[in-house]
């Protein structure tokens, strides 16, 4: 029993990491309707940022928010270079560009910063939480910045004129530029705030896995894994979507027997694709129908 | 008439005497990829991909033979070192290697990394009888002479580092509970085999836990957690750098002191202890066969002062805390003493028997004690290791370096 | 978290594309295939090992044409067909002796099996869901290989060597040479095969589904038949190409077929231009021959070169090689009228 408790805690601590990477997933599919595979990428590359900043002696929030607007800024800056012109090409096209812009960021990282791990400092310490051996202080603060996070991103998008806007322009383009909506620069904001999420993300998941160019690369296979499972347009779920997965990879390495620790990983993407089986807009997220 | 005649004995008796003296002077042999001018050798390394952490050794390398040309080359000869990507994919592996071998016309690979990619290139360079020296992984596998004999490796394997260990358990703690984490691959497998075999018919009744992890997971929390729910006092972790790294820090994190292994490949001061912290650190054990850069008792080190000015002249981006700076230089500093031996005999041949008949050689970078000895029979470079403890901010060497050699 | 649900009238993620557009002319057919068949008398081996590389991506290209550009699904899982089909050739070459040709039938067989089940599940999927339940069956096929439960097949972490087989009949041609043209002969016989199975009923019901897949149930085609249909068939090709890139190789581990490849096979679909079959041909040489030149451009940038490189060709050609081709015959129809 002691070991199912501490399985759970540390699947719970996990899980924060793919929560985390999760929001971003959710973020860029509100804005632009896919999946961006060179989001863990751009997570990485302004962690690099925030971590070559304190290098160079800022403090770490000082370092945090100017790689908050980096991000921001980067994000918008590479939707309008490189795939605005790409907007009428088809959409496996794009994915083909997301596929190149996480090959070129990947490389550019691994030539500035190279491939040796880096350690990358914690506001929150790293002491045990609460008396608890299984959660760090850390731990607990990513929990904490991921459900504040949440609770943002809901509001955004319920209840502000741009939230509301950015989900018109992804899901009904035609009918929201009708409307007004400047659709275009839409999908640049979305960027923008999904490369700024992300960022968060990769500050707070880094003392944890250690900085280096290939962080991300296992996170953002979890984060999609977890925002699919929650809908990829709820926030709420892609989150709770995030602890699931971090649990349920735990146990089933435990307690399946054999290939359960071996095959984790294909064991929660199993159950995850069966969970879409049985609700295949997520958990959480809305179905879909399709007029002829 | 005669005067003629003996003077034409005499002029042809000259012309053999200088025939043969000439040839006996500079008995002149080369196959494909040598020349009077020039040596050419092939390599690959993963330079993108999941492990281009790596492609620093093959840049280092590089390195060392542009220091090597620009101080005249060996015997009059300029190294020209072919290194491309394999991203370490076997297949691409394949492809690169018939490149060096068919089309630059190479005339041995040398250090080309990883197992996957070194097996797949075996069978077709020993068919072709072209060395594959001194290959960059320890699996057991390249010490085969006789099946195999155009490929040797060159460190130490990883199934003899996992006997040294089981001597150290042994001797130390024979009553020890251990428990490991493996990462899922042929390096994992061959560290677990080789503590196995050193542990004997205890190996079953000593390891409390085998718990094996993949390299695309973010974090090894779970594994932790699991292997001291396990009761093990033993910690053997059998990972790489990022991935030791975390373990360390989780231990410290959930309060849990087993004496703590970890094997040589995440022994690194600078990319893995330092990060990891040094508070977290203190008594872990580990085996080493090279000093290490980031560790300041070997600053003073007349063999590492050579190698801090090659860096600074030859490599001054490269990272001295990454351990594949002082691989690189102790590779190429091997393969450049295998060149110098074959002299003006630069067939493929000369070289595989010059690289088995290496005798007491100690490159730079490697322990005091620590010496290269091959032979026909023996393709296996670097055998010694010994075993050490971190203390305060470095390693503390003790005991004798130990071979672990494979019998 | 709201009931309400949204309607969406996108257009398909994968156009239409013209029946006849799908294939090249008599004339330029003739051309492609007896370059391919005199080149290789001519270089050197490597070269020829090179083609030969070409034309086995070529097909696993092919295979995931017919699949997205045929039916419209999306598959991200390929390389795991691929594995199969390798290991299906490499262990019974291998461990039961039986002859290279004789494995790749049953590689083909075995994988339209198992990608015709695996279409089963993936029914109820599209777009970004069925990405990743083929995406997870890309990532969790290196894993089962390396199971201990089937090490004694398939060699476990360390992989099988593979014997290239000589050529057959006491014919004086390297082995390379014999397997170029082994390989040409089945990838001539599986282009024609799914030429007309594009062409026929099967295909215009393929195509029909990826235009509109609602309309086309209306039609009376059977939908969840004819999706699984093409998963098997794609998967079945894509078997077969495993199995002569095994062969090709020499060597199966799992480290050979990572998600990487799924990639790269997915990188070759639309540079080649997607639903169009000549070009999986042009999308396996970028594949193949793209990564060599950025590495040759810089080797410490080489991914940043290939991503930049790329990139250049989908902002010029957003529609792959099949637009190229589609201008050329436009310049060349003009040529002719003058």
């Amino acid at each position: 029993m002691e070991l199912f408790t501490n399985q759970v805690l540390a699947g719970i601590a996990t899980g924060a990491i793919y929560a985390c990477m999760a929001l971003a997933v959710v973020m860029i599919y509100q804005a632009i309707d896919h999946l961006n595979f060179a989001q863990g990428e751009m997570a990485m590359f302004s962690t690099f940022i925030s971590w070559q900043l304190m290098q160079w002696g800022l403090p770490y929030w000082a370092a945090f928010i100017a790689t908050l607007i980096f991000s921001f800024i980067g994000g918008i800056a590479i939707e309008r270079v490189l795939f605005k012109p790409l907007t009428k090409a088809p959409i496996l096209t794009q994915v083909a560009g997301f596929i190149a812009l996480f090959s070129i960021i990947n490389s550019c990282a691994g030539l500035i910063w190279d491939f040796t791990i880096k350690q990358y400092p914690t506001p929150f310490g790293s002491s045990p939480f609460l008396g608890s051996q299984l959660i760090s202080t850390h731990q607990a603060g990513m929990i904490g910045i991921t459900l504040l996070l949440l609770v943002g991103l809901y509001f955004f998008f319920q209840y502000t004129r741009v939230g509301l806007a950015m989900r018109a322009a992804a899901a009904l383009p035609e009918s929201a530029r009708l409307v007004g909506i400047n659709t275009s620069w839409m999908i640049a904001l979305g960027w923008g705030m999904a490369a700024a999420i992300g960022s968060i993300a990769g500050m707070l998941i880094a003392p944890v896995v250690f900085l280096e160019p290939n962080m991300m690369g296992g996170v953002l296979i979890y984060g999609f894994a977890a925002a699919v499972l929650g809908g990829l347009t709820s926030p709420f779920g892609a989150v709770l979507g995030g602890f699931l997965v971090g649990i349920f990879e735990n146990l089933a390495g435990t307690y399946i027997p054999h290939v359960g620790n071996e095959m984790k990983l294909p064991i929660a993407l199993a159950l995850i694709i069966s969970v879409l089986v049985i609700k295949p807009a997520g958990l959480f997220g809305r179905n879909i129908v399709k007029r002829v | 008439m005669q005067v003629a005649q003996q003077l034409r004995i005499a002029a042809l008796a000259t012309a053999i005497v200088a025939l043969t003296s000439g040839a006996a002077f500079a008995q002149k042999k080369y196959d494909t990829g040598a020349s009077d001018t020039e040596i050419k050798i092939g390599n690959i390394m993963p330079y993108s991909g999941p492990a281009s952490a790596y492609g620093v050794i093959g840049k280092t390398e590089e390195a060392y033979f542009k220091k090597i040309n620009a101080e005249g080359g060996i015997n009059g000869r300029k190294i020209n070192f072919v290194t491309y990507d394999d991203a370490y994919s076997p297949p691409k592996a394949v492809e690169q290697v018939r490149k060096l071998v068919e089309s630059d016309e190479v005339l041995f690979v040398f250090n080309p990394l990883g197992t996957p990619s070194n097996s797949a290139i075996q069978k077709y360079l020993n068919g072709k009888k072209i060395p594959q020296l001194f290959v960059a992984t320890g699996a057991t596998k390249w010490n085969d002479p006789k099946n195999f004999p155009w490929t040797m490796g060159w460190q130490p394997s990883y199934q003899s580092e996992g006997r040294i260990y089981a001597k150290y358990l042994l001797k130390e703690k024979p009553g020890a509970k251990v428990g490991v984490l493996f990462q899922n691959d042929d390096f994992g497998k061959d560290y677990l085999k080789g503590l196995k075999d050193g542990l004997g018919d205890k190996a079953a009744s000593m390891i409390v836990m085998e718990e094996s992890y993949e390299t695309s997971e973010p974090s090894i929390d779970g594994h932790i957690v699991k292997l001291k729910a396990s009761g093990a006092d033993v910690f053997f972790s059998v990972t790489t750098p990022k991935f030791a790294a975390q373990a360390i820090k989780k231990l410290a994190e959930i309060d849990w002191h087993p004496t703590h292994l970890v094997v040589n490949v995440s022994a690194s001061v600078g990319s893995v202890i330092k990060p990891a912290g040094f508070e977290n650190s203190q008594g872990i054990l580990s085996a080493a066969y090279a000093k290490d850069a980031a560790d300041a008792q070997w600053d003073n080190d007349p063999g590492m002062k050579k190698f801090f000015d090659f860096l600074a002249q030859y490599a001054p981006d490269a990272n001295k805390l990454d351990s594949s700076t002082v691989y690189g230089y102790g590779a190429a500093q091997t393969l450049v003493k295998v060149l110098q031996m074959c002299g003006d005999d630069l067939t493929r041949a000369n070289v595989m028997k010059q690289a088995a008949s290496l005798k007491d050689f100690a490159p730079d970078t490697l322990l005091p004690g620590v010496k290269i000895n091959t032979s026909a029979t023996d393709f296996a470079p670097i055998e010694q290791l010994q075993m050490m403890r971190f203390k305060g901010e470095k390693w503390e060497l003790f005991g004798e370096a130990i071979s672990g050699a494979v019998e | 978290m709201s009931a309400v649900e949204e309607i969406a009238s996108q257009a398909p993620a994968v156009e239409a594309v013209p029946k006849r557009a799908m294939t090249l002319s008599s004339g330029t057919t003739f051309v492609v295939v007896l370059l391919l068949l005199v080149v290789p008398l001519f270089v050197k081996n490597f070269i020829i090992f090179q083609m030969t590389m070409l034309l086995i991506y070529g097909l696993a290209v092919l295979a995931l044409n017919i699949l997205t550009g045929g039916s419209g699904q999306f598959s991200l899982g390929q390389s795991a067909f691929y594995a199969v089909g390798a290991y299906t050739s490499a262990i019974l070459m291998e461990q039961y002796n039986i002859n290279y040709a004789l494995t790749l039938p049953v590689a083909g067989v075995i994988c339209f099996g198992f990608g015709f089940l695996f279409g089963q599940p993936a029914l109820r999927l599209s777009g970004v869901y069925l990405a990743l339940a083929t995406f997870a069956l890309a990532t969790a096929m290196p894993q089962i290989l390396k199971l201990g439960f089937f090490e004694q097949w398939t060699g476990g972490v360390q992989g099988l060597v593979v014997t290239k087989p000589d050529a057959p009949f006491g014919l004086p041609m390297s082995q390379d040479m014999w397997l170029y043209y082994f390989t040409l002969a089945i990838t001539i016989a599986i282009y024609i095969f799914s030429v007309n199975l594009l062409r026929s009923r099967s295909g215009r019901a393929f195509m029909a589904i990826r235009d509109n897949e609602i309309a086309a149930s209306a039609m009376g085609i059977d939908v969840a038949t004819y999706k699984t249909l093409a998963f098997g068939v794609s998967a079945g090709i894509t078997g077969v190409a495993g199995g002569l890139g095994a062969i090709a190789v020499q060597f199966v581990a799992p480290d050979s077929y990572t998600i990487v490849l799924a990639i790269s096979l997915f990188l070759g679909m639309v540079v080649g231009g997607v639903g169009w079959l000549p070009g999986s041909f042009v999308g396996a040489a970028f594949i193949i021959f793209v990564p060599n030149i950025a590495e040759g451009i810089s080797k410490g940038l080489s991914g940043a070169v290939f991503g930049v490189l790329l990139f250049l060709v989908i902002f010029l050609v957003p529609h792959g090689s099949r637009q190229v081709a589609m201008v050329a015959q436009q310049l060349l129809g003009k040529l002719r009228k003058n």
